[in-house]
C-alpha cells in the first residue's frame, strides 16, 4: 500500500514536471508542484488511516471498557505544558472511546480536565476546561451527541500524583474520562 | 541586618498563646531602616488572675510585621512606665527608641476590660494620642489590633490593616480522604475558625466589598463547579451560578452589586459580569483564548483579567463593560492572577520566569515590575487593604503555606500551620470603617 503510494506521488511530481516543461514557465513553480504531490499523499494516507480505523473499532463493545485486555480500559489522555492539543498518538484512544458511545447512545461520559500545579489555580481550571474540550470535540466529531458528554475542569485540585517535579506534573496534565452510566 | 532578625524574631518568641493558634508566623527576614518603638507590657490592673491576652506583645507583633517598626526586645526596657508622670524620655533617647506605647488592661467586672493606652513621641518628650477602650475577653485580640492601627496611622500616615481578616483554603488528607476547608483567621493568623468544610475541592475565595460575605467556588455537586456566596456572621449560603464547565474566579465589583466570573458556557473560558439584584448575565470577552482571573479597579471602571491570547498567560485591561482590551504584562513568559491595590495604582501578580512563579508588583503608571518572592511555586498574592503588605501561597517542604511580604519588598514573614496544605489567601477589606 505504501509503496504504491509512493508510485503514484512520485509518477504525480514526474508528470507535472513534464508539464511544467513545456509550458514557458518560471522556475519559481517547482514549489506549487511540490505542495500538490505532498496533499496527494496526506489525503492518502488520510483515507488508509480512517479504514483501519473503522475496522479497528467495529469489536469494541460497552464490555471492552472493562476488559483489561483491550485499550479502552484506560481512562486517560495526557498533555503537554500549556497545552489542550490531544497529542497525535493519542487521537486513536480518544475515537476508541468515540466509537463506543456512537454506538452506545445511551451511555454518558464526564470529560474531566486537569492541570500541573504551576502558576495560577484559575488559569489551570481554564486549561483543565480547554483540555476536556478538545476531547469533546474529537468525540463529537466522531458522532457522540452533546447530551451524552459532559465536561468539568478541577485544574490542579484533583493532583493523580502529588509531587513537585515533571515526572508528576505529567501525570497531572490529563482529561480523564469518567463514564457515568454503563 | 543580623541583629535586625534576632530581635524582631524574639519579639514573637515571647507571645503567649503561641502555640495555641493554629496559624503562627515567622519572620523569615528584617529590614534595615525599620523605626526602633518600645512597647512597655500593658500593666494589669485589679487583676485577680493573668492576663487572658498579652496585649502590648500583639501590638509588638503587629508593628514588627509591617516591616516599618522595630519594637524593642522585652528583656531590653529599661523602664516600665505605667502612667505618663513615670515616663523619662531621656532614658528612652539613650535607647535609640523614637516611639513609646505604654498602657494598662483593668478589669471591671468578670471578663471585662478597659484598656488604656498611650503613644509619645520620644524625641519631643510628648504624647502623640491616646484611648480608653473597654472590651470583653473575646475581643482582647482585636482591641490590640486596633490599638495597632492608630499607633502605625500616626506615625505613618496611612491607616493601618492589623484589625482586618484573612481567608484561605486548606486541604488536608484525613484516613485517606481529602478534606477541604474555607477558614477566616485575623489579619496575623490567630483565631482561625472554618467557614465551610467539604470532601471535593474548595477555591478562589473572594470578598464583597463590605467585608461581611465570602463568595468562592466548590465542587460539592458531582461532577460540576459552583459559586456560592456564603455570609461570614450567619453561615448562610446561597449558590450564584453552575453551569457546566466552568464555574470560576469570582471578583466583586466594588459597589457590590456585580460580580465578575469565568464561566465556559458558551464553549470557551470567558468572562462574564453577573448582576446580583437579577443575575443578568453579561458577556465581557470573546475568542478562542482562556479568559479568566478578572479583577475590578477600584474605581470599578476597568476589569483586569487574565488571558493567553497572545499565546503565553499576560494581563490585560478592558472596560468593566466590555470592549477592548490591553495587554499590560510584557516580561517574562507567564503573569497571572492579579489584584488591585486599595488606590489602583499598582497590581500584585504571579510572575513566571524561567520555571519559578513569584509574586511581583506592577506599577501602571511606569509599567515597571518587580519580583517580591523567592519562592518557586508561589501564587495567589493579596494586598492588604492599605496596601502595606501581601500575603500570598507558597511552600516549604512540599506543604502549602502562607507567607507575606511589605509592598517594598523589605520585609518576609511566613505564616505555619501545623498540618494541612493553606493556599488561595485572601486579604479582607476594611470592616465597618469609613
Amino acid at each position: 500500500m505504501k509503496f504504491i503510494q509512493t508510485v503514484v506521488v512520485v509518477l504525480s511530481i514526474v508528470w507535472l514536471a513534464a508539464c511544467s516543461s513545456t509550458g514557458d514557465k518560471k522556475t519559481g513553480d517547482a514549489a506549487v508542484v511540490e505542495d500538490r504531490s505532498s496533499e496527494a499523499g496526506i489525503d492518502a494516507a488520510a483515507a488508509d488511516a480512517t479504514a483501519s480505523a473503522v475496522g479497528g473499532y467495529s469489536d469494541l463493545t460497552i464490555e471492552s471498557l472493562t476488559d483489561p485486555s483491550s485499550p479502552v480500559s484506560q481512562r486517560v489522555i495526557y498533555f503537554e505544558f500549556d497545552s489542550s492539543e490531544v497529542a497525535e498518538q493519542d487521537r486513536e484512544f480518544v475515537m476508541a472511546h468515540a466509537a463506543i458511545l456512537a454506538a452506545n447512545p445511551n451511555l454518558k461520559v464526564s470529560i474531566e480536565g486537569h492541570g500541573d500545579e504551576r502558576g495560577s489555580r484559575e488559569y489551570n481550571i481554564g486549561l483543565g476546561e480547554k483540555r476536556a474540550q478538545s476531547v469533546r470535540r474529537m468525540m463529537e466529531f466522531q458522532g457522540v451527541l452533546a447530551s451524552q458528554m459532559t465536561t468539568v475542569s478541577y485544574g490542579e485540585e484533583k493532583a493523580a500524583v502529588e509531587g513537585h517535579d515533571e515526572s508528576a506534573w505529567s501525570m497531572n496534565r490529563r482529561v480523564e474520562l469518567v463514564y457515568v452510566a454503563y | 541586618m543580623k541583629t535586625i532578625w534576632i530581635t524582631l524574631l524574639s519579639v514573637c518568641l515571647y507571645l503567649p498563646g503561641w502555640l495555641q493558634a493554629a496559624l503562627t508566623i515567622e519572620i523569615t527576614q528584617g529590614v534595615e531602616g525599620a523605626v526602633p518603638i518600645a512597647v512597655v507590657p500593658f500593666h494589669a490592673a485589679n487583676h485577680h488572675q493573668p492576663q487572658p491576652q498579652d496585649v502590648a506583645g500583639i501590638i509588638a507583633a503587629d508593628l514588627a510585621r509591617s516591616g516599618r517598626f522595630a519594637p524593642v526586645p522585652e528583656q531590653n526596657l529599661i523602664a516600665r512606665p505605667v502612667e505618663t508622670s513615670q515616663v523619662r524620655f531621656q532614658d528612652w533617647r539613650t535607647l535609640g527608641v523614637e516611639n513609646l506605647v505604654i498602657g494598662s488592661v483593668e478589669t471591671v467586672a468578670d471578663n471585662e476590660y478597659r484598656i488604656q493606652f498611650r503613644l509619645f513621641d520620644v524625641l519631643r518628650g510628648r504624647q502623640i494620642t491616646g484611648y480608653s477602650m473597654p472590651a470583653k475577653s473575646g475581643q482582647l485580640r482585636y482591641v490590640a489590633h486596633r490599638i495597632s492601627d492608630i499607633i502605625y496611622e500616626q506615625l505613618t500616615g496611612e491607616p493601618g490593616a492589623f484589625a482586618t481578616h484573612i481567608a484561605y483554603v486548606i486541604s488536608e488528607s484525613k484516613n485517606g480522604k481529602k478534606e477541604y476547608q474555607l477558614q477566616l483567621a485575623d489579619s496575623d493568623g490567630y483565631n482561625p475558625k472554618t467557614l465551610l468544610t467539604s470532601q471535593q475541592p474548595l477555591m478562589s475565595p473572594s470578598w464583597s466589598p463590605d467585608g461581611r460575605q465570602l463568595a468562592y467556588v466548590s465542587f460539592e455537586k458531582k461532577g460540576r463547579a459552583a459559586i456560592f456566596v456564603q455570609a461570614i456572621h450567619t453561615g448562610k449560603r446561597q449558590e450564584l451560578v453552575s453551569f457546566e464547565g466552568i464555574n470560576g474566579a469570582p471578583s466583586w465589583s466594588p459597589d457590590g452589586r456585580s460580580m465578575a466570573l469565568t464561566l465556559s458556557r458558551d464553549g470557551n473560558p470567558e468572562i462574564y459580569s453577573l448582576r446580583l439584584s437579577d443575575k443578568k448575565l453579561k458577556r465581557l470577552t470573546s475568542g478562542a483564548a482562556i479568559d479568566t482571573e478578572p479583577v475590578w479597579s477600584p474605581d470599578g471602571k476597568s476589569i483586569v483579567f487574565t488571558s493567553d491570547r497572545g499565546g503565553s498567560p499576560q494581563l490585560y485591561r478592558m472596560p468593566a463593560q466590555g470592549g477592548r482590551a490591553q495587554r499590560i504584562t510584557f516580561e517574562g513568559n507567564y503573569n497571572a492572577s492579579a489584584d488591585f491595590s486599595s488606590d489602583g495604582k499598582s497590581l500584585t501578580l504571579v510572575h513566571g520566569e524561567g520555571g519559578r512563579y513569584q509574586i511581583a508588583v506592577l506599577d501602571l503608571d511606569s509599567s515597571l515590575l518587580r519580583v517580591l518572592s523567592e519562592g518557586r511555586l508561589d501564587e495567589s498574592p493579596s494586598f492588604a487593604p492599605n496596601g502595606s503588605m501581601i500575603i500570598y501561597a507558597t511552600e516549604t517542604g512540599h506543604r502549602g503555606v502562607l507567607a507575606a511580604v511589605s509592598s517594598d519588598g523589605r520585609f518576609h514573614q511566613q505564616f505555619s500551620l501545623r498540618e494541612g496544605n493553606v493556599r488561595e489567601p485572601v486579604w479582607s477589606p476594611f470592616v465597618g470603617r469609613k
